[in-house]
């Protein structure tokens, strides 16, 4: 038996894949700014997201181009996500982690509705954030948009890696996520650390949704619903306690599904996401922290 | 407090829920009835959510998926086997704990949100798979079992006899949920009081301290998802049955499970009449947010709401306040 691999169709594939890899690693990332900050998966994080689309699509009817609407956005994206924690988690602070958990699954139901409430639910089109032409490298077309999400996407996380490594800010909050109350002491208002992470997580959100609506077309309120999915099991593949395991998690995943999709077809668009999460549980049974998380050793 | 008078108020707690279960659809329209007896359902699935998460302290995102193999149990036995309904809801319950004790499977290994994740992908896939065997399941029709209620089911219309007398099918199914609700409630908490409940508690507070105490950490986890397992199944089996006879693949969405833990936490981990109030949650808030307002997505905000409001003024959950309110009273006991 003879398989001519069409080596082309593959690297547009793969460039494909890190497309939206590169959309689930900024949600992704967001998920691990949280969780490393309150120990809490929020579970609202897609629909912020895509409540921030909303929010830039109006934008945009009203004679914002892409990118101007783009960055208000963000930055409206990055105040709101510090009123909504002050607001809606900063009460149950020391409540236990399911209860925290609990009020984003609540918040989740809130923003969801909102986002109908306000837009109605006929279906939106967002303009494209990149030029839609492809570009031939060695011979091989490429699109343009799918290089400039991976673009953003890289950008956005090392933006933020150099916001942690080298900002008295970054090091407050990851001094604050690592040992509260030694932060505490040192004078570190680890309240407000958690807020701010929110207020980063949620503009994250918007980056991640601003990135996925333009090529879908047309989306709805619940378009960044499966987005979320994958960038869980992203976060959750490299290990969730660690952001450059994020990352590397749902940019493989992205890969991962799109070469799935497009070579193995009995497996429909339904049982993709069961495949994808079949293959991350496989995964996980063999190193049960992700592939980049830490083994956390408890003492009793 | 002695462990006499301790048992006497257990005693008198489940005379009182046994009184209002046989009183109350006397009170009740056929239509309430009826809600009361979905209510039944979920109940019993957050009474077996309650053992995993509540007691042992694991995560379960997928109990939506076990009550839906409980569900297709049913509905396959009575369907295409010629069981009557009423004698496959054990079966289905054994059926969910196998399921149950699989999905527990990965919990010897993964804690947190490693273990979330693994249950999530059962409820992920949960759908997909029963529109994929469609020659078993009838694929995304779901399969109907109302034509068949006349024969094999619970009289889908009219009145169902029982021990001689003559009750509406809503008020029967009422009584059915509830009745095994109770008795399913009452084998957890003599579960839960007993050296199993001790081992899951245990592993819930500590595992590296259970394990240090010789408890086998990976068999209780496991022991308890299958339990589990068996609960949600019988929920899941009494679910098409209040459900008008019909279950389909978009009956037990992700969208079920997640509303299952939502039930859980508002009524309060750990506390088996809180879980009552957390069934009633699930049930009746989502009808009362409707009727606020209609517009498109407005239930969802107020239901939402009403989750954020009860979780940040009752952290402990509904159970949590009744512990308060009755504390005064089986303080001085």
């Amino acid at each position: 038996m003879v398989f001519a691999v069409d080596w082309a169709g593959v690297a547009q594939q793969v460039v494909a894949g890190l497309s939206s890899g590169g959309i689930y690693a900024i949600l992704a990332v967001a998920f691990v700014l949280i969780y490393r900050a309150t120990g809490v998966v929020n579970f609202a994080q897609g629909e912020l997201a895509m409540f921030s689309t909303f929010v830039a699509w109006t934008l945009t009817q009203h004679g914002f181009g892409y990118w101007p609407a783009f960055v208000v956005t963000v930055l409206a994206s990055f105040a709101g996500g510090i009123a909504l924690e002050r607001v809606v988690i900063r009460p149950v602070e020391r409540a236990s982690v399911l209860t925290i958990a609990i009020v984003t699954i609540g918040l989740f139901y809130v923003v969801n509705g909102a986002a109908f409430w306000i837009w109605s639910p006929e279906v939106k089109s967002m303009p494209n954030a990149f030029s839609t032409r492809p570009i031939r490298i060695a011979g091989v077309a490429f699109s343009i948009s799918d290089l400039g999400i991976i673009g953003v996407s890289l950008l956005t996380v090392l933006v933020l890696w150099l916001f942690f490594r080298f900002t008295k800010l970054g090091l407050a909050m990851r001094a604050a996520a690592l040992n509260p109350e030694s932060s505490r002491l040192t004078g570190i208002r680890v309240s407000w650390t958690i807020a701010l992470g929110w207020g980063l997580a949620t503009a994250l959100g918007a980056v991640a949704g601003l990135m996925a609506a333009p090529p879908l077309g047309s989306f709805d309120q619940n378009f960044m619903q499966p987005i979320l999915l994958y960038a869980f099991a992203g976060a959750v593949l490299g290990g969730i306690d660690s952001a450059l395991g994020a990352v590397i998690g749902s940019l493989a995943l992205g890969v991962f599904l799109n070469l799935l999709g497009t070579y193995v077809s009995w497996v429909g668009t339904d049982l993709r996401q069961a495949a994808a999460l079949a293959v991350i549980l496989v995964v996980l049974l063999v190193r049960p922290a992700g592939l980049f998380g830490t083994t956390a050793v408890t003492r009793v | 407090m002695s462990r006499v008078l301790r048992v006497a108020t257990g005693v008198i707690i489940a005379a009182a829920a046994v009184a209002l279960v046989l009183v109350l659809p006397h009170w009740l329209s056929d239509a309430k009835a009826a809600e009361f007896a979905r209510a039944g359902c979920f109940f019993i699935a957050i009474l077996g959510l309650n053992l995993v998460t509540g007691y042992t302290g694991q995560i379960s995102l997928g109990h939506g998926a076990l009550m839906a193999v409980g569900a297709y149990t049913t509905a396959i036995l009575t369907a295409d086997h010629g069981f009557r309904d009423l004698w496959t809801i054990p079966l289905a319950g054994l059926v969910a704990m196998a399921a149950g004790f699989a999905l527990g499977l990965p919990a010897r290994r993964l804690s947190g949100l490693y273990l979330a994740l693994a249950t999530f992908a059962f409820a992920v896939a949960m759908p997909a798979l029963l529109k994929r065997f469609s020659g078993l399941t009838g694929g995304s029709q779901g399969i109907n079992l109302f034509d068949q209620a006349l024969n094999r089911s619970t009289g889908a219309l009219g009145h169902v006899h029982v021990l001689g007398r003559s009750v509406a099918t809503n008020d029967f199914l009422f009584y059915l949920t509830w009745g095994i609700g109770l008795v399913l409630a009452g084998a957890a908490w003599l579960l839960v009081r007993g050296r199993v409940g001790r081992a899951f508690r245990a592993v819930r507070d500590s595992e590296v301290a259970a394990a240090s105490a010789g408890i086998n950490t990976g068999f209780y986890k496991t022991l308890a998802f299958g339990i589990s397992g068996f609960y949600a199944g019988v929920g899941g089996s009494l679910f098409v049955l209040v459900s008008n006879w019909f279950v389909s693949p978009s009956t037990f969405g992700f969208d079920k499970s997640l509303l299952l833990v939502v039930g859980a936490v508002v009524g309060g981990l750990g506390s088996l009449a809180g879980m009552a109030l957390g069934a009633l949650f699930i049930q009746f808030v989502p009808g009362w947010a409707a009727n606020l307002s209609n517009a498109p997505g407005a239930p969802s905000v107020f239901f939402g709401a009403a989750i954020v409001l009860v979780m940040i003024l009752l952290p402990g959950g509904l159970g949590g306040l009744l512990r308060k309110l009755t504390e005064p009273l089986t303080r001085r006991l």
